[in-house]
Order: structure tokens, then sequence, then C-alpha cells
């Protein structure tokens, strides 16, 4: 990291979120009835599972996951000049009349949950979905909001948040960067 | 960017890690395929069109089928109903198709070469589906994944290609595909239908019994009687009682070979029924997969912006330089 990067959360700050994510989810939903969990590739599929490891410790119950790439439904593939690595959808239930806690690492300008969104209702129709983020950084561009948030982070638009995660990243982390400082 | 290529037109020239990536974005795709709703938007707003000069069925309604559910626009066309009949000519049928601006051309044609050919003059990327006696990469791309799925792996495995290898862009195509990812690959068929340059590719046998042994996949080929009468075998009655794949033959091959065919079936003339339709058989699967490989092909080359294209250096095809060479000057003409 240069001297223009600050880490913003380090692995207590997010486990101790995360922790309070887990309890607002099943307060809010009244416990596991009908809950499931979807991350988004590939952040969000960590702390999906990480989320769903800590609601079995509360309420000794294994919420369903599933898995989402959202690659196919960006809405800026024909812009990019490449095609970004495809790595597949794997939802082996039904998600029909379900509340579908969607997990993603960085809510940024919503279009990845607007893309997550069209996923996951070619699988069915939810009876409601709700959004797990780990950090809400501001700057949206579509009208998308989350409903569990780990980390408010006001940002500038240049700057970059980098989330590290123990499974893909060897640490748990939160970094906020000017823009090429990582 | 994973695969830089412009088309395909074949799988010589290609390395271990594209076709490896071309092989697991093919598998990311499957599972489309078995959702209700069997469709994603990934290629909204794009035109496919197919150009048929020789009969079909898989391969044609696959590539309908793998671009519909991508959601790209897809025409159809062959040769019997097309212009073709009126005597129009390959290149001027396809710089008319050109000028209706498609984002991909998907040829089959009875001239080797006759992908090339096009790729190099069209604007849009071109996909060979067959063309004559050269390649037909996407079939040995979902036969690569067939076994990759069945056995784990390519790499080791003995893989036998038994039948008319002269006249088949299938085996030429899963040649140098198979090879390349690391399995040995053992040519079997008349001597009259083992072209002589292919034998310093591979091991070449004309003993059935000597190719199959010990092998992990069997992979028949058609025999094209469209193609004979050229008295490359004195009879089919013959050519079966030497070639053709039966459970007498297997015995020899390893206990778990698998036995694929790219169809159509000449029923008792190359594979005995019991034997395609038996355990060992994994054809159906070689359908299924078929859709994944080309939602994959159609994926890469067909999502790609057209300012993107113009920029990209094509080492498969070489001769696609010249006119997205002179468009990418005057863009920078232009800029200045």
């Amino acid at each position: 990291m240069t001297a223009t990067s600050r880490v913003v959360m380090d692995a207590q700050a997010i486990d101790r979120a995360l922790t309070r994510v887990a309890h607002e989810i099943l307060e809010r939903n009244k416990g596991t009835a009908d809950l499931v969990l979807v991350g988004v590739r590939s952040r969000g599929v960590h702390l999906a599972e990480r989320l769903r490891a800590k609601i079995r410790a509360i309420e000794d119950t294994d919420l369903p996951m599933g898995i989402i790439d959202i690659t196919l439904y960006r809405d800026d593939l024909s812009r990019s000049g490449q095609q970004p690595e495809v790595k597949g959808t794997h939802i082996g239930f039904p998600i029909d009349d379900q509340r579908v806690v969607l997990v993603d690492d960085v809510l940024y300008t919503g279009r990845t949950v607007r893309a997550a969104l069209d996923a996951l209702i070619d699988f069915g129709r939810p009876r409601n979905v709700q959004l797990v983020v780990l950090v809400d950084r501001g700057h949206r561009e579509l009208p998308v909001r989350a409903d569990y948030v780990g980390k408010n982070l006001p940002t500038a638009q240049e700057e970059v948040v980098h989330v590290s995660l123990q499974e893909c990243d060897g640490e748990d982390e939160v970094v906020i960067a000017d823009a090429g400082g990582a | 960017m994973p695969f830089p290529h412009r088309h395909l037109l074949g799988l010589d020239g290609l390395g271990c890690d594209e076709l490896t990536f071309l092989l697991d974005t093919a598998a990311s795709f499957k599972e489309i395929s078995e959702r209700d709703i069997k469709k994603v938007p990934t290629l909204r707003g794009k035109t496919v069109i197919s150009l048929f000069y020789e009969a079909s069925t898989r391969t044609r309604a696959s590539f309908e089928i793998a671009a519909k559910r991508m959601s790209a626009d897809f025409v159809s066309l062959t040769a019997a109903s097309s212009s073709a009949t009126k005597g129009e000519t390959l290149l001027d049928t396809a710089r008319n198709l050109g000028a209706m601006r498609p984002d991909a051309l998907i040829l089959r044609h009875p001239a080797s070469g006759a992908a090339q050919f096009l790729a190099a003059r069209l604007d849009c990327a071109v996909i060979n589906a067959g063309d004559g006696a050269h390649e037909h990469p996407t079939q040995a791309l979902l036969d690569a994944l067939t076994i990759r799925e069945r056995k784990g792996r390519i790499e080791g495995l003995t893989v036998a290609i038994v039948g008319d290898v002269l006249h088949s862009r299938v085996a030429r195509s899963n040649l140098f595909a198979l090879q390349r990812l690391g399995a040995t690959v053992r040519l079997v068929g008349p001597p009259t239908l083992l072209p002589p340059e292919l034998r310093d590719w591979a091991e070449c046998t004309s003993d059935l019994r000597a190719g199959v042994r010990d092998a992990d996949v069997v992979m028949m080929l058609r025999i094209q009687l469209e193609r004979q009468g050229k008295h490359f075998f004195p009879s089919l009655d013959e050519y079966a009682r030497y070639f053709c794949l039966t459970q007498a033959v297997l015995v020899d091959a390893k206990p778990d070979v698998i036995i694929m065919h790219p169809g159509p079936l000449n029923r008792g003339v190359e594979i005995a029924s019991d034997v395609a339709d038996g355990p060992y058989s994994v054809i159906m699967d070689q359908v299924t997969n078929g859709i994944a490989v080309r939602m994959a092909v159609l994926y890469l080359l067909a999502s790609q912006p057209r300012s993107a294209l113009e920029l990209v250096a094509d080492p498969l095809g070489s001769a696609t330089g010249a006119q997205p060479a002179v468009a990418a000057v005057r863009a920078r003409r232009r800029s200045r």
C-alpha cells in the first residue's frame, strides 16, 4: 500500500459489522423462515458464507445459499471492449416466495445490484429481496439502497475502495485509496 | 483479454490456455439451459446470421438456440433458400449480408478455407461451422468439453479417432485441440482414408482392434456417403466388416471407455446400434454441450464493440487486418 491509502476497517471491525448485520437480518425477518442467502461473485459469496455461519451460530439453522454471477447481465459489456470471465450462477433451490438476502461487498453506483436483481428475477419471483453490503461508499447512479450496511463510508468519486477477504486475498481489510494508489 | 481473437476459424494455432478458457467459459454457460427461463440478456441488440451451404441439423439448430438463449437476434439462411441458387457468389452474398451490419456470421461451406476467406473481407466476427475437410472448431470444443466432464481431465488420455479421417474436419479440429490439451491421439481407418500428411501428427493404424486397445475415448467419424463414390473402399459392407465399432471390438478398450460420434449416425456402417445407444455412449451429452460451447463462442466474439474490434490484431485470422487497419487509421486521422 502506498502512503495515499488508509485502512478503514480491520479484521475485527469487519467481523463485528457482520455479526451485527446477522442479528439485524434475523430481527427484521423475525427468524429464518423462508430466508435464503445469495452472494454476488466473488467477494459477496464469501461474505454470504460468513453470514450463514453467524446465523447458524445464533439460530442453529443452515440457510440455503446461492451464488450469482452478474457478468451476463452487465450494462457495459459492449462498451468495455473485453469480455469478463464468466464463472457461473448456482442457485440450487427455488426462490419463489422466499425472502432473498442478496450480499455484496461494496455498494457504489448501484449498477451491480441492478444486474444482480435482473439475474435473480430470471430464477423466479421472490417474496422480497433485501440487500446486504459490507461498505456503502455513496455516488449512486441508480435508485438503489441497501437494507443492511456494514459501514457507511463517505468517499470522493476518484477514490478507490478495496475490500480484501481472508478467503481470496489472505487478509480481512477495507482500504480506501487515491485512484491508482493501491 | 483472455481470448484476444476476432474470429473462430479453427483450433489449429490456439494455445492450451485459450482452449481451456473457452472450455471453462462454456462450462459456466451450461446452467442457463437448465433454468426454467433459458435466457440471459447478454447479447441483446446483437445480430447473428448463420449461412449454411451444406445440410445440417445439429450445428444449425445448436447455434440458433445458443444465440437465442443469449438474446441475440438470429437470422438463418441456407444455400437452398438463398440467392446462391440464382448464381450469386459466396463473396457477393456475404458482402450483402455484411452490409446489414451483423455482429457475427456463422458459415458452413463445402470449400476448405471459406471462413478464412470471408473473415478477411467482412468486418463482423466470422465463426467457422465447418469448411470442407478443414476444421469444425465448435464441434471439437464440445467434444473436448464432454471428455473433460466425463473423465475430469484431458491431459494423459488416449483418444482413438476412427473412420473417414481424410474427409473429416471434425477429426482435424479434434486432433489439434486434444493434442494441445495433452491427450494422445490415434487415427484409425482404411489406408485410403488416412491422409499421409497427418502421419507426422499422430499415430495411424488401419487395425481397428489395435487402434481401440486401451483407449479412454473412442471417437467415431461418419462415413461421408455424399463424398464417397470415389472408391476409397470397395463397399459399405466391407467397410463395416473392418471398421464398424461393435461391442466385440470394445472389449479391448479401457473398461470406462466413452464412445463419441459427431452425428449424424450411419447405424450399422461405422457404429453398431447397441454401441451408439449403449452405456458407454456420450453422444447425447455432446449435443447438450454443443449449446454451451456455442453460447460461449458467441459471448466471446459477438459481444465486442466494433471500436474495440478494429484495433485488435488477430493471429488467427491474420488476413483480417486489411480493412480494420484502414478503419483504425481513418479513425486516428479524424481524431487529430
